[in-house]
């Protein structure tokens, strides 16, 4: 038999495609050709699979070698088909006997160890889908492809190994060093509610934040605490489930962010982009098929924006998106991926260029159309989607301490958990995620509840969009405290929590 | 003559016997004309067969058969052609083969007999 075939996966986003690799050896004048929409970096397999062939101590077949990868219209890229391509070449050489319905993944380097790549854990999953559960992986990415729900994976070391498991005559080097990627470790600091010194009213907006996923925005001057306070709200977040441990760990490996040895990702990823992101860096991008970018890695957890007034307008406007959906759908010429981007959008800004405008703002030297202008860029459209929005004042020399993290994630857990209660069986999980008209069916006969909101509607104060998203925090609150349902108190406050910042 | 001539000029008697043992008619060996130099013309049935014959001592620095460019067989087509023009003979077809000869420092050489390349 001069034909030799194997399984791969191609990665289009964070879909993965069942391919075929077929190896035809005919023979004419040595050539080696790989078909089926290769791009730059798999077209480079060639050199690479040649190379770890004989470095291995296998013979390269002196044929005319065609590659396919079929489906021959589905853009390849990346280095991940290595592997399958040389075991299929082998094969078709008649040097070894590849069994059937294995899928082989892993980048080849010159000397023929395996190297580890991005985006294994899709790619498994995609296999153990399309019913081809056996994979063979690099060692590195072993832990990795073992998180995936019954997947029979293998892991190799090097080609040789690989050659000599499917009855290749080759001395297997036991001293191959397997590529082990040093991940740097990221020692998460230990952040604490606890360092936050006053800032009560902001805290408790963190607190209504966590518990209902509401979009937060924090306006107040330099060095109140903005910044601290955002890095500790993914400590207030409970762990990702199951289902949502697996995707967002998926989008991490794509990202190649994602350190295996750690297993899933189960607690909520905190991102906090420059304010010179381009659009590109936070909704994904580059050529080819694009790959995700902040907003997706924030993906069920914490997407900040840090001065937010300072990002370009390109990038704030891109956000509209996902916070809609959930979702980014990103179209190049190759084709489209979808990456998941349902984060908790935290936004913090100055109240004026210079900082200063905050209470009755006399120190502040900015002239009014300089603030007009600062915070224009955040109003509107955006600014509608964020549910609570809180002023931050000076901390005095008196202010204490509030809860430690571990208390309010423990009231947030609770309320969650009340909130999950109520929306059982239908395909939401949190306050926010809820549509407004489900919301008001709800809150029963007590028409006098909505008074206050008719007539800051009545007022212009609040658009009906801003009804829905008042009605939402008011839920939050009355599961943070324990109510089966929202008093006109509640309503009263989550109104003052929407519109206390600039918003109003 | 310099050794790698006679390399060359031993690997075309090795591929010479590889040929008539497969039953074929050799018509030419070592045709020259201005353009260059066929190694040899044969018969396989009808069809008129020109070999290009590479050798090499091993195969340390590649096939042999790697070594024959798209150029080369380039030209080898083209005095095929000019073969025909100045010979009388009536074949139903031509192609174009390659055998590549390794004649390694002890033992039998390896013929590699590449068929219809062009």
């Amino acid at each position: 038999m001069v034909l030799g075939r194997t399984l791969a996966v191609s990665l289009v986003g964070l879909t993965g495609h069942l391919v075929d690799v077929e190896a035809h050896l005919a023979p004419s004048l040595p050539a080696f050709t790989l078909v089926g929409l290769p791009d730059a970096s798999l077209s480079e397999a060639r050199d690479r699979v040649r190379a770890a062939v004989t470095s291995s101590g296998l013979p390269w077949p002196n044929r005319r070698i065609t590659v396919n990868l079929s489906p021959a219209t589905l853009p390849k890229s990346g280095s991940s088909f290595d592997l399958a391509i040389a075991v299929a070449t082998l094969a078709g050489a008649e040097l070894l006997t590849a069994p059937a319905g294995v899928v082989h993944i892993g980048e080849l380097a010159l000397d023929g160890r395996l190297r580890p790549v991005r985006g294994v854990l899709p790619a498994v999953a995609a296999a153990v889908a399309a019913g081809r559960p056996r994979v063979v992986v690099p060692v590195a990415n072993l832990a990795e492809a073992q998180l995936v729900p019954g997947a029979l994976a293998v892991g190799a070391s090097s080609l040789a190994q690989v050659a000599a498991r499917y009855g290749a005559e080759v001395d297997v080097p036991d001293t191959t060093d397997p590529v082990v990627v040093e991940h740097q470790r990221a020692v998460a600091p230990v952040l604490d509610l606890a360092d936050v010194v006053g800032q009560a009213e902001a805290r408790q907006c963190l607190e209504v934040a966590a518990a209902g996923g509401h979009h937060l925005l924090m306006v107040g001057p330099p060095g109140t605490g903005k910044t601290m306070l955002a890095a500790r709200l993914p400590g207030l977040l409970p762990d990702l489930v199951e289902a949502d441990a697996v995707e967002v760990t998926a989008v991490h490996s794509v990202a190649g962010t994602f350190d295996p040895g750690d297993g899933l990702l189960v607690r909520p990823p905190f991102e906090d982009p420059h304010h010179t992101a381009t659009p590109a860096s936070v909704v994904g991008g580059g050529s080819g098929i694009p790959r995700p970018g902040a907003a997706s890695r924030a993906h069920r957890g914490v997407l900040f924006l840090d001065e937010a007034p300072e990002f370009s307008t390109a990038v704030l406007q891109t956000l509209r998106q996902p916070l809609e959906h959930g979702e980014l759908v990103l179209h190049r010429a190759q084709g489209a991926a979808r990456y998941p981007a349902r984060f908790q959008l935290v936004l913090a800004a100055n109240p004026c260029p210079c900082g200063k405008a905050v209470g009755k703002g006399l120190d502040c030297t900015c002239r009014s159309e300089q603030r007009r202008r600062y915070f224009g860029k955040l109003s509107g459209p955006l600014l509608d989607r964020v549910d609570l929005q809180v002023e931050l004042v000076p901390a005095r020399a008196g202010d204490e301490a509030g809860d430690a993290t571990s208390v309010v994630a423990g009231r947030v857990r609770v309320a969650r958990g009340a909130a999950a209660d109520r929306l059982r069986g239908t395909p939401w999980r949190t306050g926010a995620e809820v549509p407004g008209g489900w919301l008001r069916e709800r809150l029963g006969a007590d028409g006098s509840l909505l008074h206050d909101l008719d007539r800051a509607l009545d007022r212009g104060t609040l658009s009906l969009r801003g009804v829905d998203r008042v009605l939402r925090v008011a839920w939050t609150l009355a599961d943070l405290d324990g109510r089966a349902a929202p008093t006109r108190g509640d309503i009263g406050n989550a109104l003052l929590l929407r519109t206390r910042g600039q918003g109003a | 003559m310099r050794a790698k001539d006679a390399v060359g000029r031993y690997g075309e008697d090795v591929a010479e016997r590889h040929l008539l043992a497969a039953g074929w008619r050799v018509l030419d060996r070592n045709w020259r004309c201005r353009d260059g130099e066929l190694d040899l013309v044969g018969m396989d049935g009808d069809e008129l067969v020109v070999v290009e014959v590479k050798t090499r001592r091993s195969a340390a620095y590649g096939s042999p058969a790697e070594a024959v460019t798209r150029l080369k067989l380039a030209r080898v087509r083209r005095l095929a052609a000019q073969w025909l023009a100045a010979h009388d003979v009536r074949a139903a077809s031509v192609r174009v083969d390659v055998i590549a000869v390794i004649l390694p420092r002890s033992g039998a050489a390896v013929v590699d007999h590449l068929v219809g390349v062009v």
